[in-house]
């Protein structure tokens, strides 16, 4: 029911594609951040850069499952990093990080991804 | 953004989530619930469900003059239990919805079989709050409650995104567990509309379907079933009060 506050920028390395989150992931950001994920197009695997997040609801935790569900059915792992420290205790409580691979720096990411 | 600042940032909402748990843990016990199924538990996601996973979305419209979606949040957070539908407790705190507190569940599943369970607040602003289920719950998921202004209207909406927990609790989805809950959060829905004199108000309903699979790793989940537990804890019950009054008799002779 919130409005998009958030930009997911798209880069590659090898065959990982990484989506840059920028602002507040909330529901609201189901839109831009699914399309960005089609954007990524064959890369094997996707990875997060969460330096750039402001504020995340449990909205935003929600679409993160969407997205990890949709990763799954395409067989792509899906890596985290640049989370803080209050976001990785999220990640924890919530379960998310028995399905998501978080790392501390994107070279770890992309190291897991077999991108690198 | 330096780390500094992210962190900076992160504050933001850190007062919005529970703190992190590892397991669930009830500090008082209300009169009436009975508490099985909660202390002790893990939390479980969707991730670790065992159903099809869905999206279910209840709103129901109020006119916007009646109240601010601020205003509705507030007085959903204080006063949840009283909306729900009758034959079924949730005993809160009584400050009302706060991140971190855990509540506990009375309910009934199709075919009049008690149930209990709790949840623990997982996130509460003033915009929205989240109640996520422990292991054994009927699903494991999160159920989102929120307002938003659209238009001229107040729209309140309970949002569930779940997995039924294992097998047993899947089948019975599947036999009219869905039916149920969506008729479960209708009337809460209702309820709250009349609160505000909205009488026979509309709630619009939509399912989606997330993840066609099951995840059938996860049927060892039916070792934490609460129906299965409820159900040899109410059978159990002489048991109990014959060994009560065994323990009287030893500490009184």
């Amino acid at each position: 029911m919130t409005e998009a506050n958030a930009t997911f920028d798209i880069r590659r390395s090898g065959q990982a594609g990484l989506l840059d989150v920028h602002g507040d992931v909330t529901a609201g950001s189901e839109h831009v951040l699914m399309s960005a994920y089609d954007q990524l197009g064959d890369a094997r695997a996707v990875v997060l850069n969460f330096n750039g997040l402001s504020y995340m609801n449990s909205g935003g935790i929600g679409l993160l499952v969407t997205l990890l569900v949709r990763a799954q059915r395409h067989s792509k792992p899906l890596m985290a990093y640049g989370l803080s420290d209050h976001y990785r205790q999220i990640f924890e409580l919530t379960r998310l990080d028995e399905a998501i691979g978080i790392h501390d720096d994107e070279q770890a990411a992309l190291r897991a991804a077999g991108a690198i | 953004m330096t780390e500094e600042a992210n962190e900076q940032e992160a504050a933001r909402d850190a007062a919005n989530w529970a703190k992190s748990v590892s397991r669930l843990n009830v500090s008082q016990m209300p009169e009436g619930a009975t508490g099985i199924n909660v202390s002790g538990k893990r939390l479980a996601s969707p991730i670790q469900g065992f159903g099809k996973m869905w999206q279910k979305t209840y709103q129901v419209r109020l006119p916007g003059d009646r109240i601010a979606p601020i205003d509705l949040v507030a007085l959903w957070k204080q006063r949840f239990p009283d909306f729900w539908p009758a034959g079924n407790h949730f005993y809160g705190p009584l400050t009302g919805i706060a991140p971190g507190e855990v509540a506990l569940i009375e309910g009934t599943l199709p075919g009049g079989l008690k149930l209990s369970t709790g949840v623990l607040v997982l996130y509460a602003d003033e915009e929205s709050f989240t109640l996520m289920t422990p292991e054994g719950h009927v699903f494991a998921g999160w159920i989102t409650f929120s307002a938003a202004e659209q238009g001229e209207e107040t729209v309140a909406q309970a949002q569930v995104l779940m997995r039924a927990s294992d097998p047993i609790f899947e089948i019975g989805m599947m036999l009219g567990g869905h039916r149920q809950e969506n008729s479960f959060w209708d009337e809460t829905l209702r309820n709250l509309a009349a609160h505000f004199d909205v009488a026979d108000a509309m709630v619009d309903t939509a399912v989606v379907c997330v993840d066609e699979r099951r995840q059938w790793s996860r049927w060892t989940n039916v070792w934490h079933s609460s129906a299965i537990r409820s159900t040899l804890y109410l059978l159990s019950t002489p048991f109990r009060a014959l060994a009560r009054v065994f323990r009287r008799d030893r500490g009184t002779g």
